[in-house]
């Protein structure tokens, strides 16, 4: 698949010293939703903003549809909207308008038929001729989004869109993301939810501290996050795997029993291994399972990160 | 060049003038009428005349630039320190629009309510005193630049500006003082020689004089150093905007 953005050795050193990123490589593929996961302070932000010409990158190249986004700033433009994290609206004004005002700015000839789809879409329509300083929290994130849309960008940037939104809501946006998916537009979110990467995206990538440390089709992350692990705690302890026991996939750990399976598979075999630690005489006090999460994957990757830093 | 984002921001920035028409209306007429009772009839019933022209009407054009320059200052600062203030300022760095384009829409919006206040006080002016323009449209060419200069200055102030106090600072400081001493309500001729002299440093002088002359013929100074001098305050303020612009300063990180 084509890429649409592609950003080569980004750095970003702000003026008072901060390196926020780092030698930046990322390519997005046309059509994809891409999730972008980090703790506070990793770079999301200034990556977006780097890409969108918010600010200014220190040095490094980055392309948007093949257009520089410095040199060709207007057609590299044109095909980008983005949703801010901060909910940075005109107060004053009718929602109608600031969404009218949004495509204006980007070149477009009024047409209020779009508009109207794009508010109707975002359940906004029955708001239009509220004032934006009337409208709950929710429906202000909404407003953002329609404002980002109004232009009809190919690649939407969604900085943290469901930070401090309720469920009901959050559900309504990943709809949203869904629709606009369909209709072709590639989605580039950040987010500290695991959950809403795993739920919507096509490839993860993780960064902290100003760098990518992984960029993953979420698929073969939920391979990996597939594996889980049964442990048996024994009454006595056990020094070395009985033999009945050897053809498990077994490992001593305290006085208990680990026993790692897929539970992609149909068989997962716990049920023999629980029959065969009877029939070697072992005696359990208890079971639990664990699974690794994309959360695991996601804290052990940024605290190593952060230690070797 | 993206006149559809031009015609965005100066229909947005509008809007705002309208939301509050009442106050942009009402302010200018309800201060005019006040300088007209006090300077216009209390004190100018016991002034002849300056320069042949009798004091009511001589204040008139000095009354109206001085709320056209601070109007025009104002209007500009606030309509770019806005978007900085609550954040919507992300918008226009990420549009496809070139800081010419963005000066334009915003300037653009700042003189035209500077205008038309400028033109409000000269209708309230027709209801105190009794006066002609001589000149009519080098006074609509006068009103015009000062209301553009000025409103330049404003969007540097706005873009400068990092909270309300400094948004008030050069009006409150500079704008009001110079334009007070720049002869809105007496001749330069009638001051001691000394004062005159200092006078002439101030670049308001120039611009009251210039267009005054519009409206009665006489002039401190000549008229091709009003429009000279209000040329040069034009392309300063142009300048330090292309600046502003390249370097991205107090914008773009």
């Amino acid at each position: 698949m084509k890429n649409i953005v592609e950003v080569r050795s980004l750095t970003k050193t702000y003026d008072g010293g901060f390196e926020a990123l780092k030698s930046v490589d990322l390519d997005i593929k046309q059509g994809e939703i891409i999730a972008l996961l980090g703790p506070n302070g990793a770079g999301k932000t200034t990556l977006i903003s780097s890409i969108c010409g918010i600010t200014r990158a220190t040095s490094g190249t980055i392309s948007i549809g093949g257009h520089d986004n410095v040199t060709a700033f207007r057609a590299a433009r044109n095909l980008v909207g983005l949703v801010p994290q901060e909910i940075n609206l005109e107060p004053f004004e009718k929602v109608i308008n600031t969404v009218r005002f949004s495509r204006g700015l980007f070149g477009k000839a009024p047409s209020d038929a779009y508009i109207e789809s794009v508010l109707k879409s975002l359940s906004l329509w029955d708001k239009k001729d509220s004032k934006v300083m009337a409208l709950s929290g929710g429906m202000k994130r909404r407003v953002l989004i329609a404002k980002a849309l109004a232009h009809e960008p190919r690649v939407l940037f969604l900085d943290e869109p469901t930070a401090g939104v309720d469920v009901e809501l959050r559900k309504d946006m990943w709809e949203v993301v869904a629709k606009l998916k369909e209709d072709g537009v590639t989605i580039i979110l950040t987010t500290h939810y695991i959950e809403e990467a795993e739920a919507i995206a096509d490839r993860i990538g993780v960064i902290a501290s100003g760098e990518i440390l992984l960029v993953e089709d979420k698929a073969d992350l939920m391979t990996r996050m597939g594996q889980k692990t049964l442990k048996v705690d024994l009454a006595e302890p056990i020094s070395e795997i009985p033999k009945g026991l050897s053809a498990y996939d077994l490992t001593i750990e305290g006085e208990g029993l680990l026993y790692s399976y897929d539970t992609k598979t149909d068989r997962t075999g716990i049920t023999s291994l629980l029959a065969d630690l009877q029939k070697a005489g072992l005696k359990m006090t208890d079971l639990q399972t664990r699974q690794s999460s994309l959360e695991e994957i996601f804290v052990s990757l940024v605290a190593d990160k952060e230690g070797a830093a | 060049m993206n006149f559809q984002a031009i015609k965005s921001i100066y229909i947005f920035e509008m809007a705002r003038f309208f939301r509050t028409l009442m106050q942009s209306f009402i302010s200018p007429v309800i201060s005019t009428s006040l300088y007209f009772v006090v300077f216009g009839t209390a004190i100018g019933s016991r002034i002849e005349s300056v320069e042949g022209v009798g004091y009511g009407a001589f204040i008139v054009p000095g009354l109206i630039m001085l709320s056209v320059m601070t109007q025009a200052t104002s209007n500009a600062s606030f309509g770019i320190y806005f978007p900085k203030f609550i954040g919507t300022i992300y918008e226009l760095l990420s549009a496809p629009v070139s800081f010419f384009e963005i000066t334009v829409g915003y300037v653009g919006a700042a003189a035209t309510k500077a205008m038309f206040i400028g033109l409000v006080i000269l209708a309230t002016s027709f209801l105190f005193v009794d006066f002609t323009i001589e000149h009519p449209i080098a006074m609509i060419a006068f009103l015009t630049l000062t209301c553009l200069s000025f409103s330049l200055l404003g969007f540097i102030i706005g873009i400068w500006a990092g909270n309300f106090e400094q948004l008030q600072l050069i009006p409150l400081l500079i704008i009001t003082p110079l334009v007070f001493l720049g002869g809105s309500f007496y001749s330069v001729t009638m001051l001691p020689p000394i004062w005159q002299t200092i006078t002439m440093f101030n670049p308001v002088v120039y611009l009251i004089s210039g267009f005054r002359w519009s409206f009665f013929g006489t002039a401190d100074v000549s008229i091709g150093l009003s429009l000279f001098a209000i040329g040069l305050f034009t392309c300063i303020c142009l300048g330090i905007i292309a600046w502003i612009f390249r370097t991205g300063w107090r914008i773009r990180q």
